[in-house]
């Protein structure tokens, strides 16, 4: 390939300069190997604080399972445990807690760093320069979100396990049920968070989305105890598709119609998400 | 910039890089392309080496490679002592010359650099337009936006003034200032309450251009010590005077103006 433009030419020259040999341009690996690149790069970073992001993403769950599953489950349990589904109250919050802290994991992963991105550390800025493109960016920086979110699940479900809360072979499901949960949550708030200029909106996110959203999802009282009016909006949410289905897991009460409606739901808020994210990213990084 | 480092549509008109379309093979034409950003991207909480070796998996350079390359850059930009500690405490020229690495890992065919000395001292500065005018010996196609004439005219073999996203003027350093400049500028100094005074009779002096500044006139001549013996022929005394080449800065100011542009 010849160009004449003196851009590709590598001496002084003054007006169109000699034709100058180009090497022909690269191949661009497809599907989402450059999304991998992206990926491994966080996997650097990570190498360095990974010990201490463990260990606060497992003890804040721990705690909700201490103070809630047999602190307050102690009290719940006497009056009965019907409204349950006939099991101790640990045993009914224990897969919410995992779904929760898959959630918040998503959420906090996908806003403070992506804005970071932009604004602090500018990894996004610097990797624009290479050969990623926004939607490479967008979908390692995904990868690596369910990475962390499924590290943690998994040190959940141990727990989980080794508390003996687990009821059903079903429960080998619940990690991916907790994965996909995070990442439908992941997906479109990282696609909004790349849009921020400021970073006071996030604080509304966890203030009036993930906290309401962990009470009242069917979490730590079945939604049948909300007021009549209220339910049909908790069965709307994400969250509660999450914990429905991961209880079901957990406790073996798995319908094989309403598991394909929760995992429906939530690949549907995840396919949206990586659709919207893909647009969002390029329009910030390319401007 | 943003254009040229196909990370910015082009609004209007033509732009071929390397041979591609910078919308249609923008990935491609990047994996060609070095940046050294204005701002630095670097990544702060991590080490020299781990900076350099991030950027390679972008490229998709394995890691064997990478580390040769490393090595190399860094022995180029004299950080060779500081390969494995963090990035934070660096100072601001080697931060720079860390960026100038980073840039340099894919074996760029063209290193775009925005403002690359922006903000250092003048060591710092001499160190990079030194390991910059080695890469241009090499053969890597360096374009360079600046602020600075001296930086242009030290490392540009073509240069385009732009004002207010319009070309100005286009040529070598030497070109233009022969184009849009005299050889010599003389300047003069007055005491300040006859200046004024003494600018007027002077200009009648020459056929050249000449400026008043708050502290002394700059008078543009073939033979600034020719014209200097003319002024004091008309019998005027300057408490101070300077004949020097022209320079692009002349030029620059010629074109674009005194006015703040901001």
């Amino acid at each position: 390939m010849t160009s004449t433009h003196s851009l590709a030419n590598g001496t002084a020259s003054d007006g169109p300069g000699p034709a100058v040999t180009v090497r022909p341009l690269p191949a661009v690996p497809g599907g989402w190997e450059l999304a991998v690149r992206a990926f491994r790069c966080w996997l650097v970073m990570y190498r360095r604080t990974w010990r201490s992001s463990v260990w606060s993403s497992v003890l804040g769950p721990l705690f909700y399972l201490g103070a809630m599953g047999y602190g307050l489950g102690s009290l719940v349990d006497r009056n009965g445990t019907a409204a349950l589904g006939g099991v101790p109250y640990v045993v009914f919050v224990a897969p919410a807690v995992l779904v929760v802290q898959a959630m918040n994991t998503a959420i906090s992963n996908a806003m403070f760093p992506v804005f970071g991105g932009i604004h602090w550390n500018k990894i996004y800025v610097a990797a624009r320069a290479t050969m990623l493109r926004p939607a490479d960016i967008y979908r390692g920086h995904l990868l690596f979100i369910a990475l962390r979110i499924a590290m943690n699940s998994a040190c959940f479900v141990v727990i989980m396990a080794a508390f003996g809360l687990i009821k059903s072979v079903w429960a080998v499901a619940l990690l991916p049920a907790s994965v996909l949960l995070g990442f439908a949550f992941a997906a479109p708030v990282a696609a909004w968070a790349v849009t921020l200029r400021t970073q006071t909106p996030m604080n509304y996110v966890v203030r009036f989305g993930s906290i309401p959203l962990m009470l009242f999802s069917g979490t730590f009282f079945p939604v049948s105890s909300l007021p009549g009016w209220l339910r049909p909006l908790a069965y709307a949410t994400p969250l509660w598709h999450g914990v429905a289905l991961c209880r079901a897991l957990s406790t073996g009460t798995v319908d094989a119609g309403a598991a394909a409606i929760h995992v429906g739901y939530l690949v549907v808020m995840a396919a949206i998400g990586l659709w919207w994210g893909s647009r969002t990213y390029y329009r910030r990084l390319y401007v | 910039m943003r254009m040229l480092g196909c990370v910015s549509p082009p609004t209007q008109g033509d732009l071929t890089i390397l041979g591609g379309d910078p919308v249609r093979d923008g990935a491609a034409i990047r994996a060609r392309l070095g940046v050294v950003p204005q701002e630095d991207t670097l990544d702060n909480e991590l080490t020299v080496r781990e900076n350099l070796l991030v950027y390679g998996r972008y490229f998709g350079l394995n890691r064997k490679l990478i580390a040769e390359r490393t090595d190399e850059l860094l022995d180029f930009v004299q950080l060779t002592e500081r390969a494995d500690d963090q990035v934070d405490p660096l100072s601001g020229g080697m931060k720079r010359r860390l960026t100038i690495a980073r840039s340099l890992i894919n074996s760029p065919d063209i290193l775009i650099l925005d403002e690359p000395t922006t903000g250092l001292d003048p060591q710092a500065r001499h160190v990079v337009w030194d390991r910059l005018f080695r890469l241009k010996q090499r053969g890597v196609t360096l374009i360079l936006t600046t602020h600075y004439m001296d930086e242009a005219e030290q490392l540009c073999d073509r240069l385009v003034v732009m004002d207010h996203g319009e070309i100005a003027a286009e040529g070598t350093p030497r070109e233009l200032i022969a184009r849009y400049s005299t050889p010599e500028v003389l300047e003069l100094r007055f005491p300040p309450d006859v200046q004024e005074a003494a600018f007027e009779k002077i200009k009648s002096l020459t056929s050249e251009r000449s400026e008043l500044t708050a502290d002394r006139m700059l008078l543009y001549a073939a033979d600034g010590d020719e014209l200097l013996a003319r002024v004091r022929a008309a019998g005027l005394e300057p408490v101070g005077e300077f004949v020097r080449r022209s320079t692009l800065e002349d030029v620059f100011l010629q074109l674009t103006g005194r006015t703040l542009v901001d």
